[in-house]
């Protein structure tokens, strides 16, 4: 127990420090406490945030609040001291339309924006040029970069395995525990990247949160999805299918950079050797670098008819 | 409305110990079966969840390397969050209320002497046991089922850890809960359209015999789509067969569209008695017919027809095409519209009623309260573009624990609290459930508001160790559940105080309020109930 105290007050002391003590910081990670998403690097993924935080979460929170206060009033109102003769009514046609139809109305305005943005994040864009294939196995991820050729004329490709797992001192940044890899998945910015998935053995999940991004990695099936990442970054992500014993220990980590330095990336790099130096020595991650245009995102253009490729 | 004989004691031919409760044919004490059985279940499957608590307070591994399987931790984790799950929902819910408060109250509700097919019953009683053996089994000859309860192939069927026998002890398992659940569904169905005391209409049945008999259509519809599911699991793992393995043009997919066309009735399964329990502790309390009768039995059919048609909604991530998902996601959603009926009907049920708060009356409206925030979520949850962000993670976690552990099991501590005194003749003593009500509310609420946030951050589900970000909240998380079982064990407490120590009471204790017929007879009623059919003069719904 005394273990476990020291432990829990180590880390708290660690979450304090960790912001400003290291030099390399990651964007797409979660935050101590943090109540709500990891902000989004994707514009579609910022969508998304905006169609919660504009849509459902003021209809959660409205019906739940209504439905909570009527139920406190009811409480107050009709206690057995305050109203000792039940009302002996049964039936209001009126009010049980209106309570049938409203939450229809409801559901009817959620559906359009929802219905827009599903085919937005789910039909890749036609002018996406850039591939990168992620294959599940147990239990790391291989990633290949299908014609993109580095310096010994091959395509890119290399697995990713946790790193830190039983040596912590093998981490960049003791914050990443259990989130970093022994190579990066280096992917150029503001680029439409077309990810594949597929899966060697059982089924696993590639997911990274801060682009609302999830597919599932399934044996027999090359599933796709799409993202575009504004902001240069580390982002990580963990396997979300379970997947056996080590389900809990094949992270992903991707290290979006601009376009050059991916360039330069991709020449020293060879098949199962990617330029881990180049990686490290890339300067100038600061998420704020590119800020995704949120003023431009209000609640309206959440409901614009933009047309929508099928 | 007649009554049972009054002088029933002079007719209680009751057999001896042994042929009443390892024999029995009468639904009432093969319904107090059923709820011991849950009970011992419940602990046992809140007890594998407070061990998942105690691993996940802190980061790195603390509990499941010590643990007695000869496993890697990561395995003993997944054998964990799979024995919670498969007990929780098929030996702890089910058998609690489609058996327990199913066989124990439906009879008495609709004036029947017993089931349609007593010897039936008992069989669906005590196919629950070798099932449960099974289970145990799976992990003492083997080291246990680390699948997740969905046990999707190929981790089912080729992954190492899963080579050995302990997944086809699972699978057995499953077929005899699945066979006892379909006995009892056939039972149910036959006895509700044949057996209700004259001049009781369908449109005059208390809304638990509704719920019931949904339930029933539900379990005979679903369930035996499992049983072809795992069947075929079991010839792929064991007969060569390849239905889910793409090497012979089988397909992964193809398993989770019939685990999900069970799974997601399933739910309703575990929720539907619960709401038909709640609405008769509502009315009663609130001294008041239910309000909307009809609505809210068709609002139940309802919820059963939309039931079938929605459960790749499980699956959003899966790659189905992406107009499949937006049926998926609108259909979803339509669910949404007959339990907000619901809901509203028993606050409306409340509305101009006489109060009192008793602890099945808080419990009814905490369930209300719950479940309407795990509603919510799960609108959000239904619009696909979101769910993509935060399927398989907490977030999903949290949902579907407000609405099955604070619906169902609410239910299911909500209805004890109201139908012991009739079941036992005794009634549970006052200030300390209360202590018990709020310490479990308090409790659960601990345990799972948090876990919306960890799943917003990313944290993902079936994780036995995380990041350290996501540290906080675990921590507040764990509490929760310490409190709660505390609070679990309080009730075991009350529980035999109750039926040793406990007060008294007589026909009808709740009163004015308290019309349906199990309410007639004496408390306890006696072995053997309505040999003189009651008969239904009037509509007790208007």
């Amino acid at each position: 127990m005394r273990k476990c105290l020291t432990t829990f007050a180590t880390l708290l002391a660690a979450l304090v420090v960790a912001p400003s003590a290291f030099a390399q910081e990651a964007a797409g990670i979660a935050k101590p406490w943090g109540l709500t998403y990891q902000e989004a690097a994707s514009q579609v993924f910022q969508e998304i945030q905006n169609f919660h935080d504009f849509y459902l979460m003021p209809v959660m929170l409205g019906i739940s609040v209504f439905v909570i206060a009527l139920i406190g009033y009811v409480m107050i109102r009709f206690r057995e001291k305050a109203n000792p003769v039940p009302s002996k009514v049964t039936h209001n046609q009126a009010l049980e339309v209106v309570w049938t139809a409203i939450p229809v109305l409801i559901l009817v305005v959620l559906s359009v924006p929802s219905t827009r943005l599903l085919f937005k994040q789910q039909v890749t864009p036609a002018d996406t040029n850039f591939t990168l294939k992620v294959t599940g196995f147990q239990w790391a991820w291989n990633y290949q970069y299908p014609g993109i050729k580095g310096k010994d004329g091959e395509d890119i490709a290399f697995d990713a395995y946790l790193i830190g797992r039983d040596d912590p001192s093998e981490l960049t940044n003791p914050a990443w525990r259990l989130l970093e890899t022994d190579n990066f998945v280096v992917v150029p910015t503001e680029t439409n990247i077309r990810i594949q998935v597929a899966a060697r053995d059982v089924i696993h999940s590639f997911a990274i949160p801060a682009l609302g991004l999830k597919k599932d990695a399934m044996p027999g099936r090359l599933n796709e999805t799409w993202t575009r990442i504004e902001k240069p970054g580390i982002y990580f992500g963990q396997c979300s299918e379970i997947c056996g014993l080590d389900h809990g220990y094949m992270p992903i980590a991707i290290k979006a950079v601009p376009q050059d330095q991916f360039n330069a990336w991709v020449a020293a790099s060879e098949v199962d050797a990617p330029a881990n130096d180049v990686v490290a020595t890339i300067q100038g991650l600061e998420p704020s670098a590119v800020t995704i245009d949120t003023a431009a995102l209000t609640a309206d253009t959440l409901v614009s008819d933009q047309p929508v490729t099928r | 409305m007649a009554t049972a004989s009054a002088d029933h004691h002079d007719h209680d031919h009751a057999p001896g110990f042994f042929a009443r409760w390892f024999m029995s044919t009468n639904h009432k004490d093969i319904g107090i079966l059923y709820l011991w059985y849950a009970g011992i279940m419940g602990l046992i499957g809140g007890f594998v969840s407070l061990l998942m608590r105690m691993e996940l307070q802190y980061p790195g591994l603390q509990i499941i390397q010590n643990l007695p399987i000869d496993a890697a931790p990561g395995h003993v984790w997944n054998v964990l969050i799979t024995a919670h799950g498969v007990i929780m929902v098929f030996f702890f819910v089910m058998p609690a209320l489609i058996g327990g408060f199913g066989n124990y109250l439906l009879p008495l509700m609709i004036g029947a002497p017993d089931m349609a097919f007593p010897r039936l019953n008992n069989i669906s009683f005590w196919l629950l046991v070798p099932s449960i053996l099974l289970l145990i089994l799976s992990a003492i000859v083997d080291t246990g089922v680390g699948t997740g309860w969905t046990v999707y192939p190929p981790l089912s069927v080729s992954d190492p850890n899963h080579s050995g026998i302990a997944m086809d002890l699972a699978i057995f398992s499953l077929h005899l809960a699945g066979a006892s659940s379909i006995l009892g569904a056939v039972n149910f169905i036959t006895t509700i359209f044949n057996m209700r005391a004259p001049g009781m209409t369908l449109h005059r049945m208390p809304l638990f015999a509704w719920a019931m008999l949904v339930t029933a259509f539900l379990l005979l519809l679903a369930v035996p789509v499992l049983g072809g599911g795992i069947t075929m699991l079991l010839t792929d793992r064991n007969f060569g067969t390849t239905f889910f393995d793409p090497a012979g043009g089988g397909d992964p997919v193809l398993f989770q569209h019939l685990f999900w066309f069970f799974g997601h009735p399933e739910v309703y399964i575990m929720i539907l008695p619960s709401f038909g329990l709640i609405s008769h502790i509502i009315s009663t309390h609130s001294k008041k017919p239910i309000f909307g009768y009809l609505g809210m039995a068709y609002a139940m059919v309802g919820i059963g027809v939309v039931g079938f048609v929605v459960w790749a909604h499980h699956m959003f991530t899966v790659g189905m095409g992406v107009n499949v998902e937006w049926y998926f996601l609108l259909a979803t959603m339509v669910i949404a519209v007959p339990t907000g009926i619901k809901i509203f009907s028993w606050i409306a049920t409340m509305w101009g009623g006489s109060i009192r708060f008793t602890v099945p009356m808080l419990y009814a409206i905490a369930l209300l309260i719950l479940f309407t925030i795990g509603g919510v979520t799960g609108v959000a949850l239904a619009n696909a573009t979101f769910d993509f962000a935060v399927h398989d993670t907490y977030y999903v976690v949290a949902h579907f624990h407000y609405t099955l552990s604070m619906g169902a099991v609410f239910g299911i501590i909500g209805a004890f609290y109201h139908w012991i005194g009739k079941m036992s003749g005794r009634q549970y003593p006052s200030v300390i459930s209360h202590i018990q009500f709020w310490t479990f509310f308090i409790g659960v609420n601990l345990i799972f508001f948090p876990q919306h946030f960890l799943g917003m951050q990313g944290m993902p589900r079936r994780y036995p160790d995380y990041n350290d970000a996501y540290a906080g909240f675990h921590y507040i998380s764990s509490l929760g559940s310490y409190l709660t079982f505390a609070s679990a064990i309080l009730f075991v407490f009350i529980v035999f105080y109750t039926i040793m120590f406990g007060r008294r009471v007589g026909d009808n204790y709740w009163g004015e309020g308290a019309t349906t017929l199990e309410w007639t007879v004496s408390s306890p009623p006696p072995f053997h109930t309505f040999e003189d059919l009651p008969v239904i003069e009037k509509d007790p719904n208007h």
